[in-house]
This record gives structure tokens, sequence and C-alpha cells, in this order.
């Protein structure tokens, strides 16, 4: 599903700043249809910068990333993207902010003109409707984009009797979960999540850490969820990238054995070994 | 605000202005019952069209600063270089106290009408364009980004973004700028007319010495003030109800 070859990447400088060093050198990896992938580093690793680049919201300096073949150069419509915090509008109530992402396809409509084109992503077909920039192309998802059918998804994840509320009047849980609905809504194939969980209480993190991998299993979905915390890697990745100090090179992946809950030898053993490999990367374990 | 609290600080202040003309037995202070008595029969002649006359230049000089100070303030908010390029003019302007600008407006637009909208833009286009300029660029980061990776382009980003988040700060603006609007409009009010409240109080207190008539006239521009003030908090509750 998704390919990263030759990946060079740093921030670009901003105003007298020296340029940042490059967080990515040559750097391949392989992510395949329907996985779960955790990766798990410490702050300034990468991690964040590597979401945003699969998210097309950044260009490689070099190399490329490819998903389902094309290379990616902008925010690709079946990939959705789930930050920490600070995702949802203040002013819109929990249902239209869950609409949010059919009603920004509907303001562009399907006609594609307002589609800024560049470079080979942009294969769409004059006059046919969706034009897979700003609205997936057709036969992709159910192509109608109407507000109104994120009452399902307000249901699925237990927010439909807030759906009238404003994201300040409600719990970061909830928050979190009219985020998944708003990009679920949308119909992704791919789902990126950078610490989405981060700033819940434990409980309701490990709830919504089940409900995402339920999600994703029911809906064929691609996950990359960016994290710092051991256990949350763990519990949440079939394969875990370890990042450690920039520039990242070769990618260290761990395999996790299977889903063995919390407290399990095989959770422990899992867990002592992204420790260790967190400490054994250069600048890890800081 | 509650409505009755409201209520009973117009009674309270009616009451204290009652007492003092009372204790002061000055023709120059009439009560608030002979000024009503006085505002009832100016109301039958020429104090509405100086009333509309009034409201008339200060909703068009409250209209132009918004519709050009909002577009500006998002500008500048969303964009570095523009900001880079405009915002020490802002920030030297900004400060200066626009009512000394009234002669040189004067001299400039003429004694019409647009002199005296254009008095009331000035004041109210630096309050509305740092207002929203500061909204703008408050905005978090991780808003715009996870809203581009909905799809949206700038165009969408304007719609669902920018331009709900700079409406409190219009009305902010507003709300904070209307007294010295109104204040000005007095002012300006004085020179060269022979329409508006700031006229009508003018003529009646120091040409026809009716005082009563003059005091009718300084509760119709309070009530002007006080009106647009309320209609800012009414169109606050129905516009940003998240607030």
């Amino acid at each position: 599903m998704i390919s990263i070859r030759s990946l060079r990447f740093a921030w670009p400088s901003a105003g007298f700043a020296t340029a940042s060093p490059p967080l990515f050198e040559d750097f391949d990896l392989e992510i395949g249809r329907g996985e779960t992938w955790a990766v798990l580093g410490a702050s300034g690793c990468g991690k964040t910068s590597l979401l945003t680049l699969l998210a097309g919201l950044a260009r490689p300096e070099g190399g490329e990333i490819l998903i389902d073949g094309e290379r990616l150069v902008r925010p690709r419509p079946r990939t959705g993207l789930i930050l920490q915090d600070y995702g949802l509008l203040p002013w819109a109530t929990v249902r239209e902010n869950a609409a949010l992402g059919l009603r920004v396809r509907g303001f562009y409509g399907p006609d594609g003109i307002h589609a800024p084109r560049e470079g080979a992503a942009a294969t769409q077909r004059p006059g046919r409707g969706p034009d897979g920039v700003h609205a997936p192309r057709e036969g992709a998802v159910p192509d109608k984009a109407d507000p109104a059918e994120v009452g399902p998804w307000l249901e699925r994840l237990a927010i439909a009797d807030i759906a009238d509320k404003y994201p300040l009047t409600i719990s970061g849980g909830q928050r979190q979960r009219t985020a998944i609905a708003r990009t679920l809504a949308l119909g992704p194939d791919l789902l990126l999540m950078d610490e989405p969980f981060s700033s819940l209480d434990a409980l309701i993190r490990e709830d919504l850490q089940d409900l995402t991998l339920e999600l994703c299993r029911e809906g064929g979905l691609t996950l990359v969820l960016v994290t710092h915390s051991i256990e949350e890697a763990a519990r949440v990745g079939s394969r875990i990238l370890v990042l450690g100090r920039a520039p990242n090179r070769t990618p260290r992946v761990i395999e996790n054995p299977g889903p063995a809950g919390p407290g399990s030898p095989e959770h422990s053993q899992l867990c002592a070994s992204l420790r260790e490999a967190l400490e054994a990367t250069p600048g890890g374990g800081r | 605000m509650r409505k009755r609290d409201v209520a009973w600080a117009t009674v309270a202040l009616l009451a204290f202005w009652e007492a003092i003309a009372l204790l002061a037995g000055l023709s120059i202070l009439p009560a608030p019952h002979a000024v009503a008595l006085v505002l009832v029969r100016e109301l039958g002649r020429e104090l509405p069209a100086h009333f509309a006359a009034s409201l008339w230049r200060v909703t068009a000089g409250i209209g132009l600063s918004v519709l050009l100070a909002t577009p500006a303030g998002l500008l500048l908010g969303q964009s570095r270089r523009w900001s880079a390029l405009l915002s020490p003019l802002v920030y030297l302007l900004y400060p200066i106290p626009k009512v000394v600008f009234v002669p040189v407006v004067f001299l400039l637009l003429g004694i019409g009408d647009v002199a005296k909208i254009a008095i009331i833009f000035i004041i109210l286009f630096f309050q509305v364009l740092v207002l929203v300029r500061d909204q703008a660029a408050s905005i978090p980061p991780q808003l715009v980004l996870s809203l581009r990776s909905l799809g949206a382009g700038r165009r969408a980003l304007f719609r669902f973004v920018y331009l709900p988040a700079s409406l409190p700060a219009v009305l902010t603006a507003l709300r904070q700028s209307v007294g010295t609007a109104i204040a000005v409009l007095y002012i300006a009010e004085l020179f060269a007319t022979r329409h508006g409240l700031g006229y009508y109080i003018y003529f009646q207190g120091s040409t026809l010495m009716d005082y009563p008539a003059m005091y009718a006239g300084i509760v119709m521009m309070s009530a002007l003030g006080l009106g647009l003030y309320f209609g800012v908090d009414w169109l606050e509750r129905r516009l940003c109800p998240w607030k």
C-alpha cells in the first residue's frame, strides 16, 4: 500500500534560522494494505514529520512516497489524518464537525475545476465527476457527499447524544471520537494518527485504542499511528517502527507476536524489546 | 446581562436624575419626566429625521469598515509576507487618535455625508483590522492541517476556518468602538450640517435654549449607541453560539 523509497527529508529553514538537520536519509519502508503500524520514538526523531509526509502535507526533499503505486504530491482524498488535538472547529457542533469532510467535498463539487494540477498524480478524467484530487474518484466511496450521512458514524462512535454540543463543552475522549467519525465518514483506506490519545485518561485511552483497531478491521483500513508510548505501540501496532536520532536511515521494525493483552508474558516481552530498541537506537531513550 | 437587571439599572438611573434635578432646580437640568414629555412632542416633529440621518451615517461607516477591514485583517493574519510588509504601518497608525483627522477629512471630502461616514470608517477600520488579524494569526496550525488533510484548499479554508474564526473578532471590535464612533459622529455633526442628532442637540441647547428638547436629543443619541451595542450583542448570540 505504502512504499517509501530513498526518502530524504528536512524541514526547510524559516527566516534567518539555520536549516534543520535532515530527519530521514535514504530511508526505505514498505507498509502492506490492512496492516496496523505504530511508529515509536522520542521527540524530535521525525515521527510526526513522517506522518505529515504520508499525509501529503509536506514534500520529500529526495526520494519518493508511493501510495497504491501513485506518487504522493498532495493530500490524498482517501487518507484520513487525526491529530492529538485542535483538529475540531470550536464554532461547530459535534455533528457539524463530523460532517466537515463531507461538506468540504460538497464545497468543491465533483467537477475538479478547483483542484490544482501538478505532477503525475492528477490522473483525473475530465468531465467525469470525482476528480481524485479533492474528492475520491468514482467508485472509490459512495460519491454522494451528503453531510446528513454522518449520522450512522455518530451512532457507531457513541457520540450521537452529544451531536449538538460544541467541542469546548465535551471531554477529550469525545472530541477524539468526533475527529475519528469525521475521518471515517469520508471512507478512507488509510488512517494516519499523530499521538491521538496521549492527552486522555488511561481507561479512555485503552477504550479508544481498541475501538480504533476494531474500526480498522471492519473497514479493512491501513493504520499508521505515531506515539511516544511503548505500551500504546505494543497494544496497537502489529508492526512497530522504532525511530532514533535523526537522520533515520535503516528502519528498525519490530513484529508484534500477536494479540496478547497487557499483563501477558508476550506483551511484557514485547515492551521490553521495544524499550531496548529505543535505548539502542542512537539518541533513543533520552 | 439579564434583561431584568438592565431594567432595574435604568430605573435607578432615572430616579437618580430626578433627584438631582429636583435638588438643583436649574433650567439647564430638567427632570426626566419633563424631558420625556418633550421627547414625545419632538418625536412627532423633526427628531426622527435627525435620528435617521445619524443612524445612516454610523451604520454606513460600520458596514464599510467591516467590509474592508475583515478581508484585510484575514490577509495580514494569514500571510507572513503581507504581514511583514504592512504590519509596521498598522503599528504606527493604530494608536493615533483618529478624531484629529476630522478637519483633514472635511477638507478633503467636503462637508456632506461622505466625510462624516469616512470619519467613522477610519476609526472602526483599524479596530476591526487589528482584532481580525490577531484572530486569524492565532488559529492553531493543527486546525488548518487537519482541514487540509480533509481535502480543503485555500477557498475551503477561507469558508470553513478563517471566515467563521473572524466573526467574533469583528463583533468584539464593534462592541469596543461603537461608543467612540458615536462620540466622533457627534463632533462631526457639529460642522456644516442641518441634519443629525449632533446638530439637533447643539442647535436646541445653544441657539434655541430649549433645554428639555436638547435632553431629548441626548436621550435619542444614547438610544442610538445602546441600540447598536445591543445589536452587536444580539448578533454575537445568534452567530457565535459556541462562545
